[in-house]
């Protein structure tokens, strides 16, 4: 109450800014270019990345043209954007300034700064290297609790699977929603019974005799086009036990990085298909311990990163304040390959950059 | 004094009053007032009448500690709902079930699975994710969120959903049913999941009024006269 009689943490907002500004120089310093997007933008691109979803994390208004508009929710999109007009190869970027969040919880405020930097090109493992680094070096007087993990391995293992092309697309567009991905998962293993009338749909001769008129956009060609996949998938037979207790061990994984490489490795003598995904694990290593980074205890975990990360689709990494579960994230980053082909209308770049939250650093009583 | 929301007219209205009147507390539209009641048989009690659609906010914010109203209304209009509001009775009348329906001839469409399944395939063929017309936003986002259904979007449509699909402005429906007599009408019909959230009128009690040692004497006073257990 006292805070809302002073103005909103006027005081916290300015030392925000300057921790922001801080962190920003140190981006500049290692030969980024500033950039400021707009803070109002465009919801449509917004909409169609995200999907419905970014509402409920993101502020809608009017636009100026009688659009939808949203407060910028990340810097990631329309710094994308802007590069992928431009496509410079290699180009390294910095921003910092207030991104807007709606928040399920209220003392979460839904305005805070975030301070990134982004690298296009180059070579992947040492720019993965070089972003973490950085981040690395400008947190480590908080003694950060730090999570990592390649969203790469597990979309390799999806396409070396013995199965249709259909199945692999169906599994990797839900890397992201852990629940639908066991749910497929079990369902092509034959572990969990396909839906009920599913069979018996499939025995119809005509299966759209007697039915209503031909309503909406979507045409009965493309009703008897998923009937003929049905139809063939349950052809299929089911993902063998033992790809599918494969792709469980990549995802249970935890263990140090040194001794997850390991692991990796003896995975990818029974799946080949995640050879090249483990030897990039391998070189960022590498790259990682030639930055000085101690890879000999950094956790790695299969997982990290799957519900909350959509579109980093390699390397991710999260920075957490020690003992202070209740604050969100000191700093998140990755590698978004995917994402530069989702903007970039066909054309694709490598792309990884990171975010720190000053807010958050400020709580950990060691300064910005 | 105890701040009680009900609706302000219609069967709801009167099903409410009803409700507590087998309960022997007797509610009455004040006769020269419009917008206001009386409540005899239970002290320190006052009446609001409000709209049903604006019982949710007045008890977010506080200014009635309690309030009867769809359970659908609090689930669309507060984020977070169920860390400002707390149900006290499910009053077992305005039944009215949230359901997703689909045209007839789409065979291959029965769960949310093949809805997921086809919303795929639909993006892919026409550039756009499948549309979903309805008014329940919040209600449907956060339901097919935890049901990991991608590549949809809602559209707005605040009435004559069911002709939404027809008029090739939406792919597939959301929106309240009590016989589904109309879906049938427009060739439509449900998933078979089950409805998204099957509502009916419910007493909430607010979380943020003001809940001094006299609004909780009062509230456990009508909580005995009720038969709630707090």
């Amino acid at each position: 109450m006292s805070d809302a009689a002073s103005g909103p943490g006027t005081d916290r907002k300015a030392a925000e800014r300057l921790c922001g500004e801080r962190l920003l120089s140190a981006f500049l310093a290692a030969g980024a270019e500033r950039v400021e997007p707009d803070i109002l933008l465009p919801a449509d691109t917004l909409l169609d990345l995200y999907g419905e979803d970014i509402r409920t994390r993101a502020f809608v208004t009017a636009g100026p043209d009688g659009g939808e508009a949203m407060l910028r929710p990340d810097f990631t999109v329309p710094v994308v954007q802007r590069h992928m007009a431009t496509r410079a190869d290699p180009a390294r970027y910095a921003y910092a300034g207030e991104i807007f969040r709606r928040q399920m919880d209220a003392d979460r405020p839904p305005e805070y700064v975030q301070t990134g930097f982004e690298i296009f090109g180059g070579d992947a493992a040492d720019a993965d290297a070089e972003v973490f680094a950085l981040i690395h070096e400008l947190l480590r007087a908080l003694r950060p609790r730090i999570a990592t993990g390649d969203t790469g391995i597990l979309t390799a293992a999806i396409a070396g699977l013995d199965t249709s092309d259909r199945r692999k697309a169906a599994l990797t567009r839900h890397i992201w929603r852990p629940k639908r991905f066991r749910a497929l998962l079990d369902r092509f293993a034959g572990k969990s019974p396909p839906p009920p009338g599913r069979a018996a749909l499939l025995k119809m001769a005509d299966p759209m005799a007697r039915t209503g008129p031909e309503i909406g956009l979507r045409s009965r060609a493309e009703v008897e086009a998923r009937i003929a996949a049905l139809r063939a998938d349950a052809e299929e037979p089911p993902l063998s036990r033992n790809l599918v207790a494969l792709i469980d061990a990549i995802l249970d994984l935890s263990a140090t990085s040194r001794d997850a490489l390991e692991r990796l490795r003896d995975l990818a003598v029974d799946l080949p298909a995640i050879a090249p995904s483990v030897d990039g694990v391998a070189r960022r290593l590498d790259a990682m311990a030639a930055r000085g980074i101690d890879v000999d205890t950094l956790p790695f975990e299969g997982s990290h990163g799957r519900s909350t990360m959509e579109y980093y689709d390699g390397f991710v990494f999260t920075f957490q304040l020690p003992q202070r579960p209740d604050l969100p994230p000191l700093a998140t980053g990755g590698r978004y390959d995917a994402l530069t082909r989702r903007l970039g209308g066909g054309a694709s770049m490598q792309a990884v950059g990171g975010v720190i939250r000053p807010a958050v650093m400020l709580e950990g009583g060691a300064g910005c | 004094m105890l701040k009680l929301g009900v609706p302000s007219k219609g069967r709801l209205m009167e099903k409410t009053f009803q409700w507590f009147g087998d309960r022997n507390i007797e509610m009455n539209k004040a006769e020269d007032r419009e917008y206001a009641g009386d409540v005899a048989g239970v002290d320190g009690v006052t009446l609001v009448l409000l709209s049903a659609g604006e019982i949710p906010r007045e008890l977010a914010a506080g200014r009635i500690h309690l309030g009867v109203t769809g359970s659908d209304l609090v689930r669309e209009k507060l984020a977070g709902w169920s860390g400002r509001v707390e149900e006290l009775a499910k009053m077992g009348f305005g039944h009215a079930d949230l359901v997703i329906a689909v045209p007839q001839f789409w065979v291959d469409v029965d769960t949310l699975d093949d809805l997921d399944a086809a919303a795929a395939a639909f993006r892919a063929r026409h550039g756009h994710r499948l549309r979903i017309a309805t008014k329940y936003h919040r209600l449907m986002r956060d339901y097919l969120r935890e049901n990991g259904v991608a590549d949809y979007q809602l559209v707005d449509s605040q009435g004559a959903t069911e002709g939404t699909v027809r008029n090739e402005t939406a792919e597939a429906i959301a929106d309240i049913t009590s016989t589904g007599d109309t879906l049938r009408a427009n060739h439509l019909k449900m998933l078979s999941d089950g409805p998204v959230h099957a509502s009916q009128a419910t007493l909430f009690r607010s979380l943020s009024a003001e809940w001094d040692a006299a609004a909780k004497a009062r509230l456990a006073d009508l909580s005995e006269r009720l038969g709630l257990t707090l």
